[in-house]
């Protein structure tokens, strides 16, 4: 049995796996496009965001 | 879906008939009998008028010279990339040019001190600001109005009780609200900054009245708002050299804040928008291919059972 047809069996098959892998997934996604995106806007904005700032006046 | 599509429609759906509106329009058409060189003379016509009227409106919109306004030029804002935040040292700056100049005639009605907070200020320090404010509360157990010192709840506390008491003190001229006034005005920031700098004599002619101060930059040239910033008009807290074109600068960038408040969010949230659409539509573009591709090269053949 190859790796797609045990991906199949164990998850895809039934709709209550495959719901989960549908949640979780678009959990662990969302937190990491999540952080990719906000390193991209912060590394862009070097030294113009508060957070970059705040440090001067606490 | 798209089983069902083709089975109502046949092939006949997904083939591209364009050619026979072609075939339609050209039997309707009365061009065909004009000569190659009427084609020709007709085509360049257009081609040239169109180029001409293409080439008036550019050179109209590159110097707007049909009008007497003086438009704004544009500025180089650290924010004004695609995907550039607001430069929040200079919005820090720019409160303190409102709150030291601007304050004593614009409100600022619709900017509370919560909101400083995690933009220009901590917690504490918008806290402090607050406090510096008396803002009127009430009423009290006797039925009457009160000040005491602001909370970080309040909005900023207006020059002027309502517009006719601004309108009274200056000279039947009223200080807009600067909440929105960068999107209330053509030129935003930029309008602002002009503005702010732009002040200079009346060109020879022009009559002013009493009150009224010279500047191209606002429509119709008199306005009621004597020059409020120039070099050393105030200090700032962070040392910076306080010229008249850095408070200008900073100021504006105070009031981009105040009226898109929103704008590193929207930023923020269009570099995700682009990145997850991208992805998306990329496979629905490839799930499309991937199910259409049997539909559309397969061939029906008909054959009879009994032959």
């Amino acid at each position: 049995m190859g790796i797609s047809a045990t991906i199949y069996n164990t998850i895809f098959k039934r709709t209550s796996t495959m719901a989960l892998a549908v949640i979780g997934s678009a959990f662990f996604f969302e937190r990491t496009f999540d952080l990719g995106t906000d390193y991209f806007f912060d590394r862009h904005n070097e030294g113009k965001l508060w957070k970059h700032i705040k440090g001067r006046y606490q | 879906m798209a089983a069902t599509v083709g089975r109502i429609c046949g092939a006949g759906l997904f083939k591209s008939n364009s050619l026979a509106t072609v075939n339609q329009i050209s039997s309707y058409s009365t061009t065909r009998e004009w000569t190659r060189g009427r084609k020709a003379f007709l085509g360049s016509l257009g081609l040239l008028a169109g180029g001409a009227g293409a080439l008036m409106y550019t050179l109209d919109q590159s110097v707007k010279a049909t009008d007497l306004e003086l438009h704004p030029p544009k500025n180089m804002w650290s924010h004004n990339g695609l995907f550039s935040s607001l430069d929040h040292a200079s919005v820090r700056r720019g409160y303190e040019v409102y709150k030291q100049v601007c304050a004593a005639c614009h409100s600022l009605r619709f900017i509370a001190f919560r909101n400083l907070v995690g933009v220009s200020h901590t917690e504490e320090e918008a806290k402090a600001e607050a406090e510096d404010q008396m803002i009127e509360d009430g009423p009290d157990d006797q039925g009457n109005m009160f000040k005491r010192p602001g909370k970080l709840s309040d909005y900023f506390p207006s020059p002027y009780p309502n517009e006719e008491a601004a309108r009274a003190a200056n000279n039947g001229a009223y200080p807009p609200d600067l909440s929105y006034i960068t999107s209330a005005r053509h030129g935003g920031e930029d309008y602002i900054f002009a503005l702010l700098t732009g002040y200079c004599d009346p060109p020879a002619g022009l009559v002013l009245r009493e009150g009224q101060y010279f500047n191209p930059y606002f429509p119709g040239g008199a306005i009621s708002m004597a020059q409020a910033l120039y070099n050393e008009a105030m200090e700032y807290t962070d040392g910076t050299p306080p010229t008249a074109s850095q408070l200008a600068k900073d100021v504006s960038t105070f009031l981009k804040w105040t009226a898109e408040p929103e704008h590193d969010d929207r930023k923020r949230m269009l570099i995700k928008g682009i990145a997850i659409f991208t992805f998306l539509i990329a496979t629905s573009y490839y799930v499309k291919k991937l199910k259409f591709a049997s539909l559309k090269t397969r061939k029906i053949e008909f054959r009879p059972k009994n032959n």
